[in-house]
């Protein structure tokens, strides 16, 4: 509680610094601090955007753009209120955002960045050639703000509102990543393979994150436009845009606050290089952009969390949450009766090219059993298991899982139906903890969203989730580990998160793909205990596992699969005593 | 319009076309290979066309000094890891490769006049003083990351970007250059007139890409590049360094763009800043093929070119606008084929 407490004290202290800002400081460092508070709005997009959900935009400053001309437009030409220009410019920088996002969020990452430069430069064009926007020279006159009674008409009234927005904005993005959407767009990094298989729909997760970037340059543009009360083409240029970018590395990609620290570093030294390289060149120009341009490869090279986290070193660490016990547990589903066909896979094939990975296999799996599924490598185990989850679909074959037909589904509509799955690569986010990895399982168990999390409307259904994510962890025996960076657990470990996680998703089918591995005795055991338990609950498992002596004291019956065919099915003992499949694990006697 | 001024513009269209298909090239090359998004390709265009600008007006062109500062650079960061791993006799060649050469060329440039020399002379001057550049870059901006993801190497080829863009304008200045037309030469068929250095573009064009296609086909380094462009891992295997690929195609690709400089100068004027959005226009060609396809790249580059071309005539203003926009419905189609969600 103490540091939690020492954490308050700086804030306050900050918070004090801002008040009394412009009350004692000259005019020129009061405009300074209004430009970084302005600055610090788009890159806090960013952030988001980047060092959260792991996409990248250059066009920021279009956005921006979009802000500042629509308020300018509207209440220069129509005489339209500022205080209703802010909607309709959110409005139309959010359709923009949208589409542009749609067309290109499909396509591997690369293609958005790419996609805002083209079009942070098609709109700086647009801006400086549209005669009802005034070309190159711009609007002028665009009305100052006026709140209630006061007007906000000099630098130093206008900091309180920009600073306050800035703060606002801070708040809410930091409520929004503690959340249940926050953890799918930060398993957005993790690729989204297994933030899909865990229900997230990362399309529309991408989407979202990016229109949130959007919105925030937007409200940035419209506090720029009433500020300066005039606007031309030159600062939503695209150089402006990768501007922001910088800030938003330099401070600390992946920190609300950096985004802050980014946005003061670069405003300050820009300012400073503007005052001394001309001299020292002996001509004018922006050659400061050599210095950042610098500046920015040495972070990426040396220093890729920027310069938050360096600073962050020198303070005491954040206590981490601690989990109400006693809040109301989830709702489970009903799962079907034991004995019941859960899962029937006909004639499934699967082809790479050339390939044929799987070969026209068939098994079921019913409900209370445990199906193991075994082969030598390469034998097309886990090709079949992605096959089931939807994560790479089948070539050909049918797949009914409680009785509806589920191979061409996504993998997030599959899961919504009840079967969960690992990964034998584990894919865990390596820099959350336990406790978050795990509730992202649970994903499709809430329902507040974005909005609800940025307001913190969503804290009695949080508790619910985090509260199954702790019940889960202590059942796989990762108690003590629950508040651990996953990435610092051994590997054996990380695939019990990510039995946990599976489970989180209250499954009635569960795919695991070699649970054992990497385990030691004491904790095969263990795991195979909760497997049987499972069991007696009702759960269906099918099991990809190469250690025997687990998988035939568990299973109740066995598929065998060779070259991506099916060899054998059936009891354990019946297959120990298959000759075709001694042969294939064992090679044949000539 | 009549016809006579379509097929001028549609010859101007053709003229830049060519140029942006050669870029294209070299992005999807450098992509495949690296990974690298090579936003600075637009960089060597410009340093291509005004280097040689600078040789023909008597003056020193200041690549010299980025070239003198990069080899030092690279030279230490060399020479003290050679010390560190005790190859001590690995240093005379360091130094000798990183700094000697480009002394060489400087001291060169100093003692006779660049001015008074046969054109082809000039080029090939120009190309020595750009193309190294590419290699350098690689080895000092891209080396050190080159395991990151792509987002990471595209927010670097942004950082290189604007940084040489900075040493652009300290070098040749805010002014443009336009170097004299390398031929007079012209054609008249029927009413149209075909002028000589458009044909001259056209060929060269058509002539380097079918350099770079036996290059790929029958060369050694061609095919390690394939290799390397195909699979990685296993190219490194077989052992293909990944560094030399990367170096080689970087030095392909400043090759390109400084040659398609040299070609362009006398057709428009170049600023220290013009090669963005001579890149960029290339990039869109690039992205039309998917960042993977060659003929798709080098196609969509001249449709570019002959959009830009058309779209001047008919709407001046908004040429820009139009052939970046371009980019969204290519986005739109590209996006539509894709099936699934891409794993990075």
């Amino acid at each position: 509680m103490k540091r939690a407490a020492q954490g308050m004290h700086f804030l306050l202290v900050f918070m004090a610094a801002l008040v009394l800002a412009p009350l004692v400081l000259p005019e020129f460092y009061v405009t300074l601090l209004n430009y970084i508070g302005l600055y610090a709005i788009v890159a806090l997009g960013l952030v988001m955007l980047t060092g959260v959900g792991g996409l990248t935009s250059f066009g920021q400053a279009a956005f921006v753009g979009l802000g500042a001309y629509t308020s300018a437009y509207l209440t220069t030409v129509h005489g339209v209120s500022p205080w209703l220009t802010l909607p309709a410019g959110l409005l139309v920088t959010a359709a923009v955002a949208v589409s542009l996002g749609l067309v290109t969020l499909r396509l591997s990452g690369h293609f958005l960045p790419l996609g805002t430069i083209a079009w942070g430069i098609s709109l700086y064009y647009l801006f400086g050639n549209l005669a009802a926007l005034g070309g190159h020279t711009g609007i002028t006159g665009i009305p100052s703000l006026q709140l209630f009674d006061l007007e906000l008409k000099s630098g130093r009234e206008f900091f309180y509102l920009i600073w306050a927005v800035l703060l606002l904005i801070v708040l809410a993005t930091r409520n929004l990543l503690d959340s249940r959407e926050g953890r799918a767009i930060r398993a957005l990094r993790g690729g989204s393979l297994m933030a899909e298989a865990m229900g997230v729909n990362t399309p529309r997760a991408k989407i979202v994150i990016f229109t949130v970037a959007a919105l925030y340059a937007s409200v940035s543009g419209w506090l720029y436009a009433h500020l300066q009360r005039f606007v031309n083409p030159t600062p939503f240029s695209l150089t402006q845009g990768i501007e922001y970018l910088f800030m938003a590395v330099v401070g600390g990609v992946a920190h609300v606050w950096g985004a802050i620290v980014g946005a003061g570093l670069i405003t300050i030294l820009k300012q400073w290089l503007q005052d001394w390289l001309p001299r020292l060149v002996g001509e004018s120009g922006n050659f400061e952009v050599i210095v950042f341009g610098l500046l920015m490869i040495f972070v990426l090279q040396r220093a890729r969390d920027g310069v938050w986290p360096i600073v962050m070193r020198w303070f005491p660490k954040p206590v981490a949450r601690v989990i109400a016990h006693d809040s109301q547990p989830l709702a489970r589903r009903s799962l079907p009766e034991s004995g019941s066909l859960l899962l029937e896979v006909k004639d499934a094939s699967k082809r790479f090219g050339g390939l044929v990975a799987n070969d026209r296999v068939s098994f079921t799996v019913r409900a209370g059993e445990v199906m193991a599924l075994i082969g030598p490598n390469g034998a097309g185990k886990s090709t079949m298991f992605n096959g089931i989850s939807g994560v790479d679909p089948l070539s050909s074959g049918a797949v009914t899982f409680r009785g509806k037909r589920i191979e061409s589904l996504l993998a997030r509509d599959i899961a919504r139906l009840g079967m969960s799955r690992t990964f034998q690569h584990v894919r865990l986010l390596a820099g959350m903890s336990v406790i978050e990895n795990v509730a992202i399982g649970a994903h499709l168990r809430g329902r507040k969203s974005f909005v609800a999390a940025a307001c913190r409307a969503d804290r009695h259904e949080e508790a619910r989730l985090l509260r199954e994510a702790a019940v889960q962890i202590e059942r796989c025996g990762l108690a003590e580990q629950m508040y651990e960076a996953t990435g610092s657990l051994p590997l054996g470990r990380q695939r019990l998160v990510e039995i946990a996680r599976a489970l989180a998703a209250d499954p009635c089918l569960l795919l695991l793909d070699e649970p054992a591995a990497g385990l030691r005795y004491l904790e095969k055991q263990a795991l195979a205990d909760l497997l049987r338990r499972l069991r007696a609950e009702g759960i269906g498992i099918l099991l990809v596992e190469h250690d025997m002596d687990f998988v035939m004291g568990l299973a109740d019956r066995v598929v065998v699969m060779e070259f991506g065919r099916k060899l054998a099915v059936g009891l354990p003992e019946e297959i120990q005593r298959n000759p075709a499949v001694v042969e294939a694990y064992l090679g044949g006697v000539e | 319009m009549n016809l006579q001024i379509a097929l001028l513009l549609g010859q101007d269209g053709l003229t830049n076309g060519a140029i942006y298909a050669l870029l294209a090239l070299a992005l999807v090359l450098v992509f495949a290979v690296t990974r690298v998004i090579f936003i600075p390709q637009g960089e060597f265009v410009a340093f291509g066309a005004l280097t040689l600008a600078s040789l023909q007006a008597g003056k020193l062109p200041g690549t010299i000094w980025l070239l003198l500062a990069l080899g030092t650079l690279i030279a230490a960061i060399e020479g003290s890891l050679a010390m560190r791993r005790r190859q001590f006799r690995r240093i005379p060649v360091i130094l000798l490769v990183n700094c000697g050469v480009p002394l060489l060329l400087a001291g060169g440039l100093a003692a006779i006049s660049a001015a008074t020399l046969p054109l082809p002379v000039q080029v090939l001057l120009a190309l020595l003083l750009v193309v190294p550049l590419g290699p350098m870059i690689y080895r000092l901006a891209y080396q050190p990351v080159a395991e990151a993801s792509v987002l990471v190497l595209l927010i670097v080829s942004v950082a290189v970007h604007v940084t040489l863009i900075g040493i652009g304008l300290l070098f040749f200045g805010a002014e443009g250059s336009r170097t004299p037309s390398f031929t007079d030469v012209s054609f008249e068929i029927g009413d149209t007139l075909l002028q000589g250095q458009t044909l001259l573009v056209v060929v060269a064009s058509v002539v380097l890409i079918i350099v770079l296609y036996l290059f790929f086909e029958r060369t050694l380094y061609g095919k390690a590049l394939r290799a390397t462009a195909m699979n990685r891992t296993g190219a490194r295997l077989m052992g293909i360094s990944g560094t030399l690929a990367g170096m080689l195609s970087f030095t392909l690709a400043a090759s390109i763009g400084a040659f398609s400089g040299i070609l362009i100068s006398p057709i428009t004027t170049i600023y220290y800043d013009s090669g963005f959005l001579i890149g960029l226009k290339g990039f869109v060609g690039a992205i039309i093929g998917g960042l993977a396809s060659y003929p798709v790249a080098a196609a969509g580059a001249i449709l570019v070119g002959l959009l830009e071309s058309y779209s001047s005539f008919w709407a001046s203003a908004f040429k820009e606008v139009i052939v970046f926009t371009l980019i969204i419905p290519v986005l739109l189609w590209r996006s539509l084929k894709a099936r699934h969600v891409e794993e990075e």
